[in-house]
């Protein structure tokens, strides 16, 4: 799949969000605190793959999630895209630039973000709070169809959505059609939230923690169904989640996040078996499993204290008050990593780190 | 004889729209110092079944039938006034789900984890800081931590909280439900490991609620699985992860992502677990099971022995042997 091209390139990406201030800084004119939730990262993103971020809360990643699509600002750094033919020159009429192709997210001004909008889309978490609960499904479907004109008449459009739901598989459609979310399980509304995200053919979709809600016994039926909707629609997702084992499952590469930075990507059978960054393997270690002999045993997580808020980020390595590496050769690294902040170098061919350990 | 000792316990819903049957029908037994992990999807009736035990059933759900024993007292006969002064918290405790909300946002931890202290104990107040400060430092925290609100320690450092508060009276029983759902992988490790060093210094009895199987065998002795508001395979730990009978249990096993070996296919269960309302006739799981017979949609399968400790309610089992 790498061999495809990048549909999308990030770079230095950042996203901060000011702090209020009080009156006593409003007085002193004390410069504007922000919180750094994305704090530089770049990464592609190939056509047809699943790129997963993964990380702890308060991470960035779905920070960085939503500043693809652009519902968040960003405050610097470049998210370029490289639209179809067509919605390039829709985005021209609109007076939006492109160089050979590619326009950059981070630049448009979000009012002419609609002709993109049809491309990129979003399924969240909660399928309990991402519906409206006073529109029917036919309702929260057709709604997408209406604000992008596709479908003249209602018939054309009720030909949409019951194709949508078919691809869906919530069969019958014209039952399902009518209902209203709460006559609908966890695994059906979020089948839903996937209908509406598809139903304008987007080629890139962002699914935020899309099965972390859901009973471990209808979660394989929802990744099933992302995969059978990559190839089908050819798709290329962004994949949010906290869990490694659910990430190994579905995604081609994998970037794990720590407080708005990517410290490690690689392909995610190599990211999983070997870890590299000293935060990657404390993950990696942290995740249960079914195994009864776990019981006697004390699981090892190397890994000190807790995430520090990401509004005071720690000098240099930003991981280091944690790491159990830098604590045991304190002496060598002492110059290193509370002091400069690690750069993400390719350390094997695909397998990139941002670790003062592997220069 | 066991410390607790559930029989045919049924808690039912008495709700507008007809009565549901959250926990029908369960037997289940515990041993002092045994860990046993309940697990099922949500809606089984798990969370209801702790309540019980605990005699805090909220309205309009109440227990119908059935006895719970904990130590030779029937608490389903115990009156609320009684329940209060000699069984709960100081005999059984309980982690709830969710420390964010299982803490109060105006007292400091101090005056939480002093108040069962106090009451239940007739501490004075400087025996109190003495013993909470003892509980803290048992749970990993700092004894520094008693001055603050919820709102100004961490996840992971409130879930230690609501743990040190659980253990506060030393109870015989503790109750954990979805003690590590809210938290990160990594916080819940810590969790997982804490709980795991106080069960070996001290062997108490822990019933572990969740639905996530990679917990449970994590800490339980003894597994029993849920589904539809009755338990349909119950054993030890070992013969559950490796050697599980029910299509159920099988199915949610295989349905876990895991983290090592051959990527194989995940299972999932078609459907949805049914209407408590008016469940299926016959064997609650027929119709998602795989393998359902005609005899499945008519009668209900007895719980049968199907090895040491080891309880199947499924027909498959009992037409095999």
């Amino acid at each position: 799949m790498s061999g495809e091209q990048p549909i999308l390139e990030v770079r230095d990406l950042k996203v901060w969000f000011p702090l209020r201030r009080s009156i006593k800084e409003i007085l002193a004119r004390a410069p504007v605190r922000y919180v750094h939730a994305v704090d530089g990262i770049s990464f592609d993103v190939f056509e047809g793959e699943t790129f997963c971020l993964v990380g702890e809360s308060g991470c960035g990643k779905t920070t960085t999630g939503k500043a693809i699509l652009r519902l968040v600002d960003i405050y610097s750094g470049s998210v370029r895209y490289r639209p179809t033919q067509l919605t390039l020159q829709e985005l021209e009429a609109h007076g939006v630039s492109n160089e050979d192709g590619w326009v950059d997210i981070a630049k448009i001004h979000p009012k002419k973000m609609k002709p993109l909008r049809k491309e990129l889309q979003i399924v969240y978490q909660d399928p309990y709070g991402s519906l409206d609960p006073r529109f029917r499904v036919k309702d929260t479907l057709e709604e997408p169809l209406i604000i992008h004109g596709i479908g003249e008449t209602p018939e054309e459009r009720e030909e949409l959505i019951v194709k949508a739901l078919e691809d869906v598989k919530l069969v019958p459609p014209e039952d399902i059609m009518q209902r209203y979310p709460h006559q609908l399980s966890g695994g059906q509304r979020q089948r839903v939230a996937f209908a509406r995200a598809v139903i304008l053919n987007p080629r890139l979709v962002v699914t935020d923690e899309p099965v972390s809600m859901l009973d471990v016994s209808i979660r394989a039926e929802i990744l099933e169904l992302m995969n059978e909707l990559q190839k089908t629609r050819r798709l290329t997702y962004i994949f949010i989640t906290h869990d490694l084992a659910v990430a190994r499952y579905v995604c081609n590469r994998i970037a794990v996040m720590y407080l708005g930075k990517i410290v490690e990507i690689a392909e995610a059978r190599e990211l999983i078996d070997e870890p590299l960054h000293p935060y990657t393997k404390a993950l990696v270690a942290a995740i249960p499993e079914p195994d009864p002999s776990n019981k006697e045993k004390l699981r090892e997580v190397p890994i000190k204290g807790e995430v520090p808020s990401a509004a005071e980020i720690p000098p240099g390595c930003r991981f280091h008050p944690r790491c159990v590496a830098f604590e045991e050769q304190r002496e060598r690294l002492k110059d290193l990593c509370p002091v400069k902040e690690p750069p993400l170098i390719e350390v094997k061919p695909g397998h990139y780190v941002a670790c003062w350990l592997h220069r | 004889m066991p410390l607790l000792e559930v029989k045919n316990l049924k808690t039912y819903f008495f709700t507008l729209g007809g009565v549901v049957k959250a926990v029908d029908n369960v037997s289940l037994t515990l041993e002092r110092g045994e860990v046993l992990g309940i697990a099922g999807e949500s809606g089984c009736g798990k969370s209801t079944l702790a309540w019980s035990i605990l005699g805090l059933v909220p309205p309009p759900g109440r227990i119908v039938s059935g006895s719970i024993v904990f130590d030779g007292i029937d608490i389903t006969k115990l009156s609320e006034q009684e329940l209060r002064s000699k069984i709960r918290w100081k005999r059984i405790s309980m982690v709830f789900q969710g420390a964010m909300n299982a803490l109060t946002p105006v007292f400091t931890v101090e005056m939480q984890l002093s108040e069962p202290l106090i009451i239940h104990k007739g501490m004075t107040k400087k025996e109190a800081r003495e013993e909470v400060a003892r509980l803290l430092r048992m749970v990993g925290l700092d004894e520094t931590i008693m001055k603050r609100y919820p709102h100004e320690l961490s996840g992971g450092q409130k879930q230690r909280v609501v743990i040190a508060m659980a253990l506060a009276l030393d109870p015989d029983l503790v109750i954990a439900d979805e003690p590590t759902t809210a938290l990160d992988v990594v916080i819940q490790a810590q969790i997982l490991n804490l709980m795991k060093e106080l069960q070996w210094k001290k062997k108490r009895s822990i019933i572990l609620i969740t639905h996530d199987l990679s917990i449970i065998a994590e800490l339980a002795d003894r597994v029993a699985i849920m589904y539809a508001g009755k338990i349909v395979e119950m054993g030890p730990s070992s013969e559950i992860f490796t050697n599980p009978q029910h299509p159920y249990t099988q199915l949610l096993l295989k349905a876990i992502p895991r983290l090592r070996g051959p990527i194989e296919k995940l299972a999932y269960i078609p459907g949805t677990p049914p209407d408590l309302r008016i469940p299926p006739p016959g064997c609650r799981f027929a119709p998602r099971c795989p393998f359902a017979m005609d005899v499945c949609r008519k009668d209900e399968p007895e719980m049968v022995k199907v090895g040491e400790n080891h309880y199947v309610a499924c027909w498959l089992t009992q037409k095999g042997r």
